[in-house]
């Protein structure tokens, strides 16, 4: 495996019916960091990430993966690379841990062929990696909400993908959770280099654990870059919407974001002028 | 760098882990086979069974010597006309129904999208009608309007049920309304016939396999031949699907096509099945939780649900003909077995907060 896989989008333009969600959009993705995609709601997040891995077609433009448009690059192919964990992904009834990561070995697999050792070695490794191992007679269905994202992340990683797109894997989880899987995410990134783009709701965590951020507006690109260049009190005023005080982070140095709302802030703390001060 | 050294030992999983997975998933596998085995050699029995059994007796000699084709005084004409055809049909109809019911299960991903719950059957089973009814068709061209009609009530389901993307709940409610038009349509024709044959009418309402000839049991028997390799091939496609269709195309399916290529061939069985015997009730719509529970959610569950719908059949039909005083169709046994888990799953749906 190398990470020097390069995912970028030209000219990019998605919809839905007769809505234009993103427009235009010129994006390069850092091969081997850890990538998040924020935004406000409806801005076209998802959406991105599903035209990526081929799920949505491009209205114009493209997405190049390596020089070749995802597009044209065989189904199976594409799915050696690059990895998509949905947002909500459907569990089979009755499904054991076991049986719901093996089928992340699909595309390395053909209609009748055998399972392999080598199909073993990466089931084995995906659930060590998650620390789901001892999961792995369990019905998925009885799982607690954090073990059963880890399993869906260990199906992900089965499928031994260099590339791996994550639509909010932190959602519908408790604070201590959505930090278990975001180190676990980083882990990933740093011990086998692989590139990581992710949508991320909190912002917070978003500037903690990401390499790079892209923050969408109305689906354009409004900024794209390392968190510090990005993570701004205008970059959270353009996008959404809302005045704030970003600060260093005590623990971890990264830009902290503080939003300021019609209660509970101190009138010092917000700027002259602006509409939530007013209230 | 150091980057590739690290990546390498996160890649190759710790021994004992590797074994455990390797000991789990030879395990499953090799319960699969013996619980598959085990169904399969209960059709063989019960196919031989039904066979010798029945109002006479004839042993399993002479049963062999009349399907190698010997002239036995008596049995050639019982086993060789009556109960060989009827047994044929049975299995590849209880096939044809088990594993195309559990692949519309399995792509819809709910137990209720079964072809006979959603109408399927039951359009190829009122074309079937109309064409023997009323315009006196027989054997292929039977097949033909059966599997036209199945293809078009498939097609309206679908297009009536569409509307950013496809919602279960909605396809089945749909279909259970089609289902029940199209019940209508068949008992109307029935009604409207000139000569009313009981029997025939069974045949169309609840399916039978009274008075099978090699006429009905060729073409479903030939079907399953060309269709059910065409669905196999297609099962880990089918497994994929079964994570939602997102999921299913970041592992590499191509979604569409799987569909379209798996509910040809489904509806394709279905409606060859029925145009032989008639819309065998729930045989579909059981088969597949049936299998589920008896072989685990590991593996495909195509052919042991085939397996298992050739049993159901297979056995339904002996106890239709002889348990009782009077003949009963197969169609009214597999009703009665399949009716109440219905009934169960409705309920069941709505306590989980089903918007069904």
């Amino acid at each position: 495996m190398t990470a020097s896989h390069s995912l970028s989008t030209e000219d990019l333009t998605l919809g839905y019916g007769d809505r234009d969600v993103i427009e235009g959009l010129d994006l390069t993705l850092a091969a081997g960091r850890i990538t998040v995609i924020v935004g406000a709601n409806a801005c076209g997040k998802s959406t991105l990430l599903r035209s990526m891995s081929r799920l949505l077609t491009p209205r114009t433009g493209r997405v190049v993966l390596d020089g070749k448009q995802v597009h044209r690059i065989p189904a199976k192919e594409l799915a050696r690379t690059l990895g998509l964990l949905p947002q909500s992904p459907v569990t089979p009834e009755g499904i054991t841990v076991l049986d719901l990561v093996g089928r992340g070995r699909h595309p390395h697999q053909r209609a009748f062929s055998r399972w392999t050792q080598k199909d073993d070695a990466a089931v084995a490794a995906a659930l060590e990696a998650t620390r789901t191992t001892d999961l792995a007679d369990r019905s998925v269905d009885e799982l607690s909400g954090g073990q059963r994202q880890r399993v869906w992340i260990a199906m992900a990683l089965a499928q031994q993908t260099d590339l791996l797109l994550l639509d909010e894997p932190t959602t519908f989880l408790d604070i201590s959770h959505q930090i278990e899987v975001l180190d676990l995410l980083t882990d990933l990134n740093r011990t086998r280099g692989t590139t990581i783009v992710m949508v991320l709701h909190d912002l917070n965590l978003a500037a903690r654990y990401a390499d790079r951020l892209v923050a969408l507006a109305a689906g354009r690109l409004h900024a794209a870059g390392t968190t510090g260049e990005v993570m701004t009190e205008e970059t959270v005023r353009s996008v959404y919407g809302m005045e704030s005080r970003v600060i260093d982070d005590p623990v971890s140095g990264k830009p902290l974001v503080l939003p300021i709302g019609r209660h509970h802030s101190a009138a010092a703390d917000v700027p002259a002028g602006s509409p939530a001060g007013s209230g | 760098m150091n980057a590739p050294v690290l990546e390498d030992q996160s890649a190759v999983p710790a021994p004992p882990t590797l074994r455990a997975v390797t000991r789990a998933r030879v395990r499953g596998a090799y319960r699969r086979r013996i619980v598959a085995s085990a169904i399969l050699l209960l059709v063989a029995a019960a196919f031989v069974l039904s066979l010798m059994a029945g109002h006479t007796f004839y042993p399993a000699g002479d049963v062999l010597r009349v399907v190698l084709g010997e002239d036995v005084p008596g049995a050639s004409f019982t086993v060789g006309t009556l109960r060989l055809p009827r047994a044929v049909l049975a299995v590849a109809a209880g096939f044809s129904f088990g594993i195309a019911g559990v692949t519309f299960q399995t792509m819809l991903r709910n137990p209720l999208a079964s072809p006979d719950v959603i109408g399927i059957t039951s359009g190829a089973g009122a074309a079937a009608a109309i064409a023997i009814v009323m315009f006196s068709l027989g054997g292929t061209e039977v097949s033909v309007v059966a599997i036209v009609a199945a293809l078009a009530v498939a097609l309206l389901v679908y297009t009536l049920a569409f509307r950013d993307g496809v919602a279960g709940t909605r396809l089945i409610l749909i279909g259970i309304g089609i289902a029940a038009l199209l019940d209508s349509v068949t008992s109307y024709v029935l009604s409207q016939a000139g000569e009313w044959d009981l029997q025939e009418a069974m045949r169309w309402l609840t399916g039978s396999l009274n008075g099978t000839t090699w006429q009905e049991t060729a073409p479903a028997g030939f079907a399953l031949l060309v269709l059910g390799p065409v669905l196999l091939h297609q099962a880990r496609n089918l497994s994929a699907l079964s994570l939602g269709d997102d999921t299913a195309s970041a592992l590499g399916v191509r979604v569409e096509r799987t569909r379209l290529v798996v509910i040809v061939a489904a509806v394709g069985l279905i409606a060859f099945a029925t145009a032989a015997a008639g819309p065998i009730a729930f045989v579909a719509f059981l088969s597949g939780p049936i299998a589920a529970r008896l072989v685990g959610t590991g593996g495909s569950l195509l052919v042991p649900a085939g397996l298992v719908g050739a049993l159901l059949v297979l056995c339904a039909d002996f106890t239709g003909q002889y348990a009782f005083g009077t003949r009963f169709p197969v169609g009214i046994v597999t009703g009665v077995l399949g009716a109440p888990y219905l009934v169960y799953l409705i309920v069941r749906t709505n306590r989980a907060g089903g918007s069904l």
